[in-house]
């Protein structure tokens, strides 16, 4: 059976993403892409909220929790408008069901754009609001009072008059059953009890996250489970040419060897028999169509190549007559590696093929396209394709493809062995660091001018990967050839500069490339931010006065910089004990941050970021403590990338492995985190990546002020 | 091979091969899921685990060479898991929440052979615990005070 006799194939899949993608190219999150939105879709309570005998109120969250806080915060939203007892409330994953569970701004279900808390922001109050009107009716039927008369407190259902009152068990069944309201009064923001309180202990998924009671793909069992792992071609785009299994079959446990689309995947009862078969195995790989080239190669081809300009991406006055008019032309060059996610949790899957469904546990982060990608690789429709989303380990991007490949895999794993078979399909460390899929090498080239103590003319031309051409997304992408992903954060800027150009030339390779935490202000943030400091220290202004200067209509980024520089007591970029500070501000998914990061040289000539203050406007800010956790997290994240991370390929084969060279920031690099979240009455963005990208320019322009140079290649500390 | 080892104050026997690394026992065949893989070669500290109170790296151990009572997440107990757990949710510490078994295992030993770490203590028993969330701050702040309940108690 085919694609084509399948009710929802995969092309319908692809269909519903569409909107997705045009959405990531559009500024997602942002007031005006809400506002252009048609209205709310309508909410069906029972399918969010789920409330138990016991008074237990169960939170069903569509959005995948890999530690950025979905769980807590979509809980929080419809305990809110629920009135609650937040004592009560849990929070468990939504099955996979785009009609129920897309992201209102995606188009599918899906996780990323950091628009977790941004699209459920109304979706989940109005289910709660809903929730609430439903047990006042039923309550008010029971008591025979009027249900006006009801009072809905911390979980309590109260008439005074009669002197009644009652947890909410009593009256969910009833609820549950009587048609939910059409309208229903959201609280204002000044009735608010949960949303904007600063609390602590109070995550749902703490306690077992402590505790090792918190379950990972990784831990799902089943009776007579295979465990799976697949040998992979070690060059990107390589194939298998032929294999022998024979002394993998040897092996203690390894019970079968099979040929999938991906690679040699061996079945083995347990983790390490898989290790040892799949090391016993004899792979011939085909590299006529892999990649050859190493990251020096391609380095050196895309510094060239950025000597001429690319294709426009932005272009206002002109800029090649005010670079020849300047006089001096000020140039740098930034180089981007490529980039493992390499959550903690490895990717893995769970699946169960009975012969007509597939039923798959795993950390699925586009439910939606991993359903189309199983349906396919079955030849059934995707309702028949069950996906229970688990917590993850960590992704950072990496769960989420448009290939779907992971999905694609697992089905393929489970549908070579006998119907009725449990696999669990593992990649190791290794796998994950070899497996691509990374942040894509970007070349930034800049020329740029000032006059006046301003900034008067900005070139700026990139290259690098497109994870969107070539891709089933390329028809929604891509316009014009023009993939607007690449150069978010390059192509607009908070600063106002007459004479503009951002242009790009588009890098071909078989190395996977993906989205990774912020996705293209992980190269733009940092380049940019770099130049601008370099032009305005030519210039003559301090970093943050000479950015002010700029950014007359850029009124939140100039909000963040400004209380930055407040909560840090800013005085200049030269501090004390042989330390400077610098200063980025980067706007990404609709949110704003700004950094100062102190910093010193070290003796083992490493950079030591000792403190980083971070300003945060991201909205109504829902969980402040969990916005500043991110923000914490952020700050670590891009402080170990900045410094320690790369995945150089060596005539086309990864040179690093695993944690012991794919170096990882620990404990004792951990620079202190202050942060201040900027008071707003915005509709609430995102906080998961927009930590990440001012950090290393923040590092680098205090190197600068140290008297060292930006560092033109990431990362800082190389092998 | 058939190997006795005490796990949780418990005697197992499993069938093994003698090179199998502890944490695929524990896990594959004991079913005890809460210590992790990560890496596999002893650079992530997510598979901690005790032996004879001490913290060690399961994945880098043979099951031939455990030599002492293992104990895991599961079952560790007593004033200082109790302090550290408590802080530890106190604090909101996990994001995603797959190393913390691991950096509870770790914080705990930590506690019990040095009830007042300070900053350089804590780095040097917890720098072989990654964290990618980089939840580090409140690992440390968790840590500190757990100490002060100890402390107190």
């Amino acid at each position: 059976m085919g694609a084509h006799d399948t009710r929802f194939s995969r092309r319908d899949a692809l269909k519903a993403v569409g909107a997705l993608v045009i959405g990531v190219c559009l500024p997602i999150g942002t007031s005006k892409a809400q506002a252009q939105a048609k209205g709310p879709p309508p909410v069906n309570p029972n399918a969010f909220i789920r409330i138990g005998a016991d008074d237990s109120v169960t939170v069903i969250v569509k959005h995948i929790e890999f530690g950025q806080g979905p769980y807590t915060g979509l809980a929080t939203l419809a305990a809110e408008e629920l009135d609650a007892d937040w004592a009560h409330v849990r929070a468990e994953s939504a099955p996979a069901n785009a009609a129920l569970y897309s992201n209102t701004m995606l188009g599918a279900q899906l996780t990323g754009g950091s628009s977790a808390i941004a699209n459920s922001f109304d979706q989940m109050r109005r289910a709660g609001a809903m929730a609430r009107a439903m047990l006042v009716q039923a309550a008010a039927a029971e008591w025979k009072v009027p249900a006006g008369e009801i009072t809905v407190a911390k979980g309590i259902i109260g008439h005074k008059a009669s002197g009644r009152s009652s947890g909410f068990g009593k009256f969910a069944a009833a609820a549950a059953k009587l048609p939910a309201p059409k309208q229903v009064v959201l609280k204002e923001a000044s009735a608010f009890t949960l949303i904007g309180k600063d609390r602590s202990g109070f995550r749902v998924d703490s306690a077992d996250k402590s505790t090792g009671r918190a379950k990972f793909t990784i831990d799902m069992t089943a009776p007579n489970m295979l465990t799976v792992l697949v040998a992979r071609s070690p060059r990107f785009g390589g194939t298998v040419k032929s294999f022998d299994a024979a002394e993998a079959l040897k092996v203690k446990g390894v019970v079968a060897v099979k040929q999938v689309s991906s690679g040699i995947a061996v079945y083995a009862r347990g983790m390490w028999p898989a290790i040892k078969g799949r090391k016993a195995l004899q792979v011939v790989w085909d590299d006529s169509k892999a990649e050859m080239r190493g990251t020096d190669e391609m380095i050196a081809t895309y510094l060239e190549q950025t000597r001429k300009p690319g294709q426009v991406h932005r272009e206002t006055g002109d800029v090649t007559k005010a670079l020849a008019a300047a006089g001096d032309v000020i140039e740098a060059e930034f180089v981007f590696p490529y980039l493992a996610h390499a959550p903690m949790e490895p990717l893995d899957g769970f699946m169960i093929w009975d012969g007509t469904t597939a039923r798959a546990r795993f950390g699925s982060q586009g439910q939606t396209l991993d359903q189309g990608a199983i349906a396919q690789v079955f030849g059934i429709p995707m309702e028949k394709v069950e996906i229970e989303t688990l917590i993850a380990g960590g992704s950072f991007g990496r769960r989420a493809q448009a290939t779907a490949h992971l999905a694609a895999e697992l089905a393929e794993v489970a549908k070579a062995m006998p119907v009725g078979t449990p696999v669990k399909l593992v990649w190791t460390r290794e796998d994950d660091i070899h497996g691509g899929y990374y942040r894509p090498l970007f070349v930034h080239r800049f020329k740029g001018a000032v006059k006046d103590g301003k900034i008067a003319a900005w070139s700026n031309t990139i290259m690098g990967q497109s994870f969107m051409i070539g891709t089933a997304f390329e028809a929604f992408a891509v316009k014009n050839g023009v993939d607007g992903i690449m150069s978010e954060g390059a192509r607009e800027l908070p600063y106002e500069i007459n004479d503009f150009r951002c242009d790009m030339h588009i890098a071909k390779s078989p190395v996977p490339t993906l989205w990774w935490r912020s996705v293209g202000h992980t190269h733009t943030g940092y380049a940019v931010e770099c130049f601008v400091d370099q032009l305005l220290v030519a210039a003559g202004q301090d970093p943050v006065a000479g950015r002010l200067a700029m950014m007359g209509k850029a009124p939140r980024a100039a909000g963040v910089l400004k209380a930055v520089a407040e909560l840090a007591q800013w005085k200049g970029p030269q501090a004390a004990n042989g330390r400077a500070r610098g200063v980025a501000v980067v706007e990404s998914f609709g949110s704003f941050v700004a950094q100062i990061a102190e910093v010193s040289m070290g003796d083992n000539g490493e950079p030591r970021v000792h403190k980083v203050w971070v300003a945060v406007d991201c909205g109504v800010a829902v969980n402040p403590d969990i916005i500043r956790a991110q923000a914490e997290g952020g700050v670590g994240f891009a402080v170990g990338h900045a410094l320690y991370a790369e995945v150089p390929l060596v005539e086309g084969k990864p040179a690093v492995s695993n944690f012991n060279d794919y170096r990882s920031l620990r404990i004792n690099e951990m620079p202190e985190v202050e942060v201040v979240i900027v008071p707003s009455t915005e509709a609430p963005t995102g906080i998961g990546e927009p930590g990440v990208p001012p950090l290393a320019p923040a590092v680098a322009n205090a190197l600068a002020a140290l008297g060292h140079k930006r560092p033109a290649r990431l990362p800082m500390v190389r092998a | 091979m058939s190997f006795s080892i005490k796990v949780n104050g418990t005697d197992r026997t499993v069938d093994a091969d003698e090179d199998t690394p502890l944490l695929w026992v524990i896990r594959d065949d004991l079913g005890l899921t809460g210590t992790k893989f990560g890496c596999g070669v002893a650079m992530c500290g997510a598979c901690t685990v005790h032996m004879d109170g001490q913290p060690i790296r399961a994945c880098a151990m043979p099951i031939s060479g455990v030599s002492g009572e293992i104990t895991t997440i599961e079952a560790v107990e007593g004033p200082e898991a109790k302090a550290v757990q408590n802080a530890w949710v106190a604090h909101d510490v996990p994001q995603c929440g797959y190393c913390q078994s691991g950096q509870v295992m770790s914080a705990v030993a930590l506690l019990r052979e040095n009830p007042k770490p300070n900053d350089r203590d804590i780095d040097l028993a917890m720098n072989g615990n990654l964290c990618r969330c980089a939840t580090y701050i409140r690992i440390r702040a968790a840590i500190h005070d757990a100490a002060k309940t100890l402390a107190e108690a």
